[in-house]
Parts: C-alpha cells; structure tokens; sequence
C-alpha cells in the first residue's frame, strides 16, 4: 500500500508542480509571445505532417509485417521498430551521419539535387518521423493481425479487386488501430526532442519546436518555459483521455 | 508481515546512508589537508582546461575527488537556482553569476579568473575560404552560432554587431561545444566559438582570427557556492585556479586575468 502510494505520488507530485508553479496570471501573456507562437506553429506543422507521412509509408509496411512472410523479415521489422527503443539523441546523430551534408545520401542529395536536410524545418519533419513512426506500426500490424481475414477473402470471392479490398474493407475494419496509431504518433512527433535539436538544429520559426523552445526558455525566460510544458501537458493529457479505453481498460 | 519488509527496507537505507557519510570524509595522514569530494560547475569552453587542473590538483592533494559538470553557463546557472548542489560554479560570463549572487547562491564574491577570446571556426582546409566576420553573412554559408542566452552567443552577437555584419544562422546551439562539432562534422561551414576551443579541437578544424578592434573579450568568474558541502576544498581548488593552475589555463589558451 505504501510502495503503490510512492509510486503513484512519484507520478502525480511533479505535475502538481507544474500546475500550481505555473504564473497563470501572466499566462495567456506568455503565450502570446512570438517566440512562444512560433513553437507552438511550428510544433503542429511539424507533428501533424510527421504523423501524415508516417500514414503514408507506415501503413504498408504494417501491411507486410501482418500479412507477408519473407526472409528477413524479422530483422527488418526489429530495425523498424529499433527507433521507439533507441535513445531520440542517437536518433538524431544516425540521421545526420546519413542524411547530413557528409552523409550517405545526404551528400548526394546536396551536390546533386541541392536539398539541403539539417537545418531545415524538413529535416525537424524527418527526425520528428523517425522516432515517431514505429509507434504506427506497431499499432496497425497489430490490428491487422487481429482482424478477421474472412472479410477479406468474402470480398475478393464477391470480385472486389485488390484497392477496392483495400480501401472498402481492410482499412475500415482496422480503423480503430489507424486511430490510435495515429494519435500515439502525432504525441510522439510533437514531444520530439533529442532528434530534432541533433540533426535539424535549433532556430526560431524553422526548426525550434516547443520541446526546443522550453528547454532553452529555462534559461532566459522561466516563465515562458512553465507556460509551453502546460500546454504540451493539456495536450497529453487529451490524448490519454481520448485513448482511455485502448489502454488503461477493456472497453 | 508488511511491518517487517519496512523495517528491513528502512534498516538498510539507514545502514546504506551512515556508510555513505562515513566514506566522503575518509581519515587522511595529515588532518589539515584538504579532503573529501567537490563537484565543479564549469563553462563547457573550461573542460579541457580544468580537466586537466583537476587532475594536477587530485595529484597534489591525495585522496581527494574533484567532479565536474559542464554545460552551457546558462544551463548550468538555471539548475543551480533549482536547486542543484554543487560546491563551485566557474562561468564564462559575468550576468549569469550575476543572477546567481543577486539570489543569494554564491558564498563570497566572485574572482575573474581568465579571459577568452572569440573565434571564427572553420572546416579543415577552410573550403569556403572565410577570412572575417563579414564572410559570415555571404548567402548560402551555413553558419551556427550559440544560443543568445549562452555566454558564447551573447558575446558573438556584440562581435557580429561591432563588425556590423547581419547573419542568420542555421541554427542557435545550447553550448559552445555544440557548435564545433557542427562545424567539425562538416554540417555547418562556420561557427562563432573561443580562441581555446578551437585549440583544444586539434586537427578537425581550423581558426579564423577576429581582429581585436571588434573582438569581444570573454570574462570567466568563479565562485564558491553556499549549498557547498565541503567548503575547505571548494576553496582550496578555488585557489589552485587562481595561483598554480593559471600556467594550465595559459597553456590551454586563455589569458590571465
């Protein structure tokens, strides 16, 4: 009884913390900073089209993961997977020793294609995509895995091709994965910090996220930096309470 | 049943604590030596330098232990005030021990123990041949600086503004270490840092002098803490700096004060 109160408490006393430290009485001041709009613009640009392109490339390889069987396969759903493990800063160095300006294809991207990655608010994307992607895919495979495939093949017996499947039947029965792939995603891309500051930087308005925005606010402006955890902290905890049934019980 | 797993849990931490006492005050030969273990908060432009003063006044003194943590002055300023317990803090600017001693945190006042000049550093071979800080502000230069709040951003602000170049950097580091690795890495052509960081870097990269007319000269304060634990060695290595390690602060590139 006593542990589990410790331990609750060791949850709960931080939070409490930054609730009641918070300057509410200039807080509506504080957000209306350019610094802090800024992060917070930035924050949701980058978050939300993080969250789109890890859709875009993740739900066909949870696809592959649930439904295929190659060889290999193990080994590279564990390296698809290795960033949710792997600490975001080392996240960061890897991206930039592949995709900085001496990096792998980063190097050609530059002489060549003159795209320029580090630095940019597409790079802060791809760091954000990087250690929030897996979280997608682990989800959907998940869903996939535990659907009824009969569906599926009733629909192919019935002459639906292959998209139509896709789109008509596997997709919409798994919608409550894609959901919460995508929310768990979004919540991830948007707490990105490690990744971002390694390998896109830090600047105001391109690449400096709230993460960024609070850790360097500690320093100069105190104030400023309670305010921005507060909101990432609302945010949070929005998504627990819409996510609510997913994991803290059966619904 | 419970009670017994508490008093076991709490025997031991009582055990576990007296014996950690015991072993930071360790009976030496001589009782006025000093003794025991400091931790040292330092400018990361210091860490080679008092690296290496640390372990000369670790050999003088047997049977001490010196500790570091460095970090941008600023960050290391914003966790002592919450609270971090620490028996020393070297900055490489005035303000931040400045806001330290205006909330009471310092023990006596604070002694300017080296100066640092800044830099202009560049890749090895200097591939976009950058030769002042007017190079800085040529387009499509990819150039880090520090933070504003950090020492070393604040200082090549006033340079850059004496100079009356406009940069816009790729990106705003958190400590002055961050920006050279940018730069020895390859991912940025330049960087605003110390004349010793660039000294301590070695091969990776070279150095651009900023003429001293718009150079700006970095004052490096140190101060014993008040939440110190063991002021006798706080101030005996204190006073290393200041006497005998000043021939390692030369030798790493800073000048004295």
């Amino acid at each position: 009884m006593i542990l589990a109160s410790a331990g609750a408490a060791f949850f709960i006393i931080p939070l409490l913390g930054l609730l009641l430290r918070a300057p509410w009485a200039s807080a509506w001041h504080q957000l209306a900073a350019p610094e802090v709009l800024m992060a917070l613009r930035l924050s949701l640009l980058a978050s939300f089209s993080a969250t789109a392109v890890a859709l875009i490339l993740g739900v066909p390889l949870a696809w592959i993961f649930a439904r295929l069987t190659f060889p290999g396969r193990s080994v590279v759903r564990a390296l698809t997977v290795l960033p949710m493990v792997l600490p975001p800063v080392v996240g960061g160095v890897a991206l930039l020793l592949a995709f900085g300006r001496q990096g792998l294809i980063g190097g050609w991207l530059a002489t060549t294609v003159g795209i320029h990655l580090p630095f940019t608010t597409a790079g802060a994307i791809m760091a954000e995509t990087f250690v929030a992607m897996p979280f997608l895919v682990i989800t959907v495979e998940a869903g996939l895995r535990s659907m009824d495939t009969r569906f599926e093949d009733a629909a192919r017996t019935l002459g639906a091709g292959r998209w139509t499947v896709l789109w008509r039947v596997t997709l919409p029965l798994v919608r409550p994965s894609l959901v919460a792939g995508a929310v768990l995603c979004w919540a991830r891309a948007l707490g990105e910090f490690g990744a971002t500051i390694t390998f896109a930087g830090n600047f105001p308005g391109s690449t400096q996220t709230m993460p960024l925005a609070v850790y360097l606010a500690l320093e100069s402006n105190p104030d400023a930096a309670i305010v921005l955890s507060l909101v990432l902290l609302a945010v949070s905890l929005a998504v627990l309470i819409g996510l609510r049934d997913r994991w803290l019980g059966a619904s | 049943m419970h009670l017994r797993v508490v008093a076991a849990v709490l025997i031991t931490v009582t055990v576990g604590f007296s014996s950690a006492c015991a072993s930071t005050a360790p009976v030496s030969p001589n009782p006025s030596a000093p003794s025991g273990t400091i931790t040292v908060f330092a400018a990361s432009s210091l860490s080679a330098a008092f690296n290496a003063i640390g372990a000369d006044f670790q050999r003088i003194h047997p049977g001490t232990v010196v500790k570091f943590s460095f970090a941008g002055s600023s960050t290391l300023e914003a966790q002592i005030q919450q609270g971090a317990i620490g028996d020393v803090f070297a900055s490489a600017d005035q303000p931040n021990m400045l806001k330290l001693v205006g909330a009471a945190l310092t023990m006596e006042a604070p002694i300017v123990f080296a100066h640092n000049d800044l830099e202009i550093v560049v890749g090895k071979g200097n591939p976009k041949h950058i030769a002042s800080l007017a190079d800085l502000a040529r387009p499509g230069l990819v150039v880090v600086l520090c933070a504003p709040a950090v020492p070393c951003g604040r200082y090549a602000g006033q340079a850059l503004q004496n100079g009356g170049v406009r940069v816009k950097p790729a990106s705003q580091e958190v400590d002055v270490k961050a920006v050279l690795s940018k730069v020895a890495l390859g991912e940025a052509d330049a960087g605003i840092v110390y004349v010793t960081d660039v000294k301590a870097a070695g091969a990776g990269v070279e150095g651009v002098a900023i003429p001293p007319a718009l150079n700006v000269v970095a004052d490096y304060p140190i101060a014993l803490l008040k939440d110190s634990q063991n002021r006798a060695l706080a101030r005996a290595f204190i006073g290393y700096v200041l006497g005998d390690g000043r021939q390692i602060l030369v030798r790493y590139g800073f000048t004295g004060p």
